[in-house]
């Protein structure tokens, strides 16, 4: 079945070479994937592996070295700055470990972000901005900044802005890295029922437990992928 | 849509500029104060110079003023003989014969009389001048009427009280008609006219502390041109034509030109130095010269405290910028473009130096009341110094800036969602 689900974003061969000072970092060295749409992934693997740089990469924050990346079926390992802005903001969300929202904006501000920088005016954009936040279960914190929210309330108001902008593809780097096992446990929850939704979500963790809730498992080693795990959703 | 957007991108900077309350107001403070002497000196200078501009322009700036002056070196030591210099009736006419350009010329003789209204007698300072001198000096009429073309062709012995004058005589509007004995010559009071408004030092024209004035044929042919002076003891007898030669020019452009001819054709009849040219336009032009350098001096001074406050500005938005590294970093993440955050942090900027500049406008309105209050100096603020000083600072935060917020463009996102 999932065989026949479209592909939404594939690595071909890609590298990734930093320099620091005279050593030369091999951060991904040959990875090629395809990620299909309405697939949950895992990455997995220990610090230095490579996950994170493949995140970045997947994320267009960041452009590969040497090897190609079609998101969306196109080539982006081309763009230049502002069209990865643009790539980001159509068609990509992120969720972080440490739920990055901007201290001084209320949670409906926050989410209310991306539609901003898509030009859409407040209008539209608030009712959809406090119909998410009912969505993640915040509908009664709409005024409050960031500061004034638990870790899983701040965490939910990231995911609420990471779906603003409905984009086919979410990333999440350790969403949980921050929470107690309950609340990573709801947030984990949450991207379930996203993923059911049809959404695809890439995302970074070194914990198995977490890892459990994807439908696929990647395990990075050395800048390789080492192996894979398909299968449904455990 | 571009207006709704701004609007929130102000309203972003204001919320930022109220996070941080002590430091925006510190770094305000160096552009308040900017603005502020802006617009204080600007005003201090503007008030000062209208103040001798008006003066000189009393003059009238169509007007060349003769005077006459006593030759330096020629004081006579006996107390006998008499001593002749100044202006002449053959000047005048001279001048108005061979110069091209002049309106018309005003002969003024100065005739220290006593003179006796009723019972009342004292010293007075009579002027002996041609009906064109009133519409020359522009003055109120209080009461009756003023020495016309009739009295001085017919040689009527009118004469004309000042406000001054008339006080000093104890005349009233019932003088009007009265009989006042001068020098033994009996003069019928035909007006009052005021006093000149704004007595200022920069005047030349022989018109302040005048009590009355009498037809000029009348003061040349019934006084004659010799004057008596008793000062310590000694007379002094010194025959003086005209004191005071006014010429009006046909217009403004003329001017220079006609006082250099003057100043040529007397030159050849006056061979001791005995008189001085006034040019109230050449006065008026220097003034102004003067007040632009004074305008330019000042606005430097205030100019740079203006840039000091634009360096403030700076350097606090360069610390914005590594404070808020992480929100830029996210704001790339979602997709926010180069321009954008340059965009952002530009109206943070602007919003904070036009706060700075607004306040700063306030305050250099009062510091110049204040001012005026105190000190009694006139000041005066025109609306263009407020565009100008407020412009600046608008201008200072787009400068100033720029470059923060470049830096801030430039941020790699990676790394900006890993600051701390």
């Amino acid at each position: 079945m999932d065989e026949l689900a479209p592909i939404e974003a594939e690595v071909l061969d890609v590298h990734k070479v930093y320099r620091i000072g005279d050593e030369v970092v091999n951060a991904l060295a040959g990875v090629s994937l395809q990620f299909r749409r309405g697939e949950f992934w895992a990455i997995l693997g220990s610090s230095g592996s490579g996950k994170s740089t493949l995140l970045n990469l997947l994320g267009c924050l960041d452009r590969p070295t040497s090897g190609r990346y079609l998101l969306a079926g196109r080539d982006v390992s081309g763009m230049d700055d502002d069209e990865l802005s643009q790539i980001r903001l159509q068609h990509l969300g992120f969720i972080f470990q440490n739920f990055n929202l901007i201290p001084q904006s209320t949670v409906e501000e926050n989410i209310q972000l991306p539609m901003y920088y898509l030009g859409i005016n407040d209008q539209e954009s608030l009712p959809r901005a406090q119909e998410l936040a009912r969505r993640v279960g915040l509908g009664e914190r709409l005024k409050h900044t960031p500061i004034q929210l638990s870790g899983g309330q701040q965490q939910r108001v990231a995911i609420a802005r990471a779906l603003a902008n409905n984009p086919n593809v979410l990333l999440a780097d350790e969403p949980t890295g921050n929470l107690d096992s309950t609340t990573g446990d709801e947030i984990m929850r949450m991207l379930g029922e996203l993923h059911r939704d049809g959404k695809t979500i890439i995302m970074v963790t070194h914990e198995p437990d977490v890892a459990a809730h994807a439908s696929h498992r990647l395990y990075m080693k050395d800048g390789r992928i080492e192996r894979i795990e398909r299968g449904t959703t455990a | 849509m571009i207006s709704k957007q701004t609007k929130r991108e102000v309203a972003l900077g204001l919320k930022s500029l109220l996070q941080h309350k002590l430091r925006s107001t510190l770094t305000l403070l160096g552009l308040v104060f900017g603005v502020a002497s802006v617009v204080a000196m600007l005003a201090v200078g503007e008030g000062a110079s209208e103040e001798a501009l008006a003066q000189i322009r009393k003059l009238g700036s169509n007007n060349i003023i003769l005077l006459t002056r006593k030759p330096t070196g020629s004081d006579n030591q006996d107390g006998v003989r008499m001593s002749i210099y100044g202006l002449t009736y053959e000047d005048e006419q001279r001048i108005a014969e061979t110069i091209p350009g002049i309106r018309r010329t005003v002969p003024v003789k100065m005739l220290p009389k006593e003179g006796q209204l009723g019972s009342r007698k004292l010293d007075l300072r009579i002027l002996g001048t041609t009906p064109e001198w009133f519409s020359l000096i522009k003055r109120k009429l209080i009461a009756g009427r003023l020495i016309d073309v009739t009295d001085e062709a017919r040689r009527n012995t009118v004469v004309v009280l000042t406000e001054h004058g008339a006080r000093r005589l104890l005349a009233t509007h019932n003088a009007i008609g009265q009989p006042i004995r001068i020098d033994g010559i009996v003069f019928e009071v035909i007006g009052i006219i005021g006093d000149e408004t704004l007595a200022g030092e920069g005047s030349e024209l022989a018109d302040q502390e005048v009590d009355a004035y009498v037809p000029m044929s009348v003061a040349r042919n019934r006084f004659g041109d010799v004057v008596e002076q008793r000062s310590s003891g000694a007379t002094i007898r010194e025959k003086i034509e005209l004191h005071q030669l006014v010429l009006e020019a046909d217009s403004i452009e003329v001017v220079p030109q006609v006082a250099a001819a003057v100043d040529y054709a007397l030159k050849r009849f006056h061979p001791v130095k005995d008189y001085e040219i006034n040019v109230p336009l050449a006065l008026l032009r220097q003034a102004e010269a003067s007040k632009r350098t004074f305008n330019i001096v000042l606005g430097s001074i205030a100019g740079i405290s203006l840039l000091v406050g634009g360096i403030g500005i700076m350097n606090i938005m360069l610390a914005t910028v590594t404070e808020r590294t992480r929100e830029i970093g996210i704001r790339r993440a979602i997709g926010a473009q180069r321009r954008q955050i340059i965009r952002q942090f530009l109206i943070e900027t602007v919003t904070l130096s036009s706060v700075g500049g607004m306040v700063g406008l306030i305050v250099g309105i009062i510091i110049p009341f204040i001012i005026t209050q105190a000190a009694g100096m006139p000041t005066k603020i025109t609306i263009s110094s407020l565009v100008l000083a407020f412009g600046i600072s608008v201008a200072l935060g787009i400068v100033f800036g720029i470059y923060p917020a470049q830096r801030a463009s430039r941020l790699d996102p990676i790394e900006a969602l890993r600051h701390v």
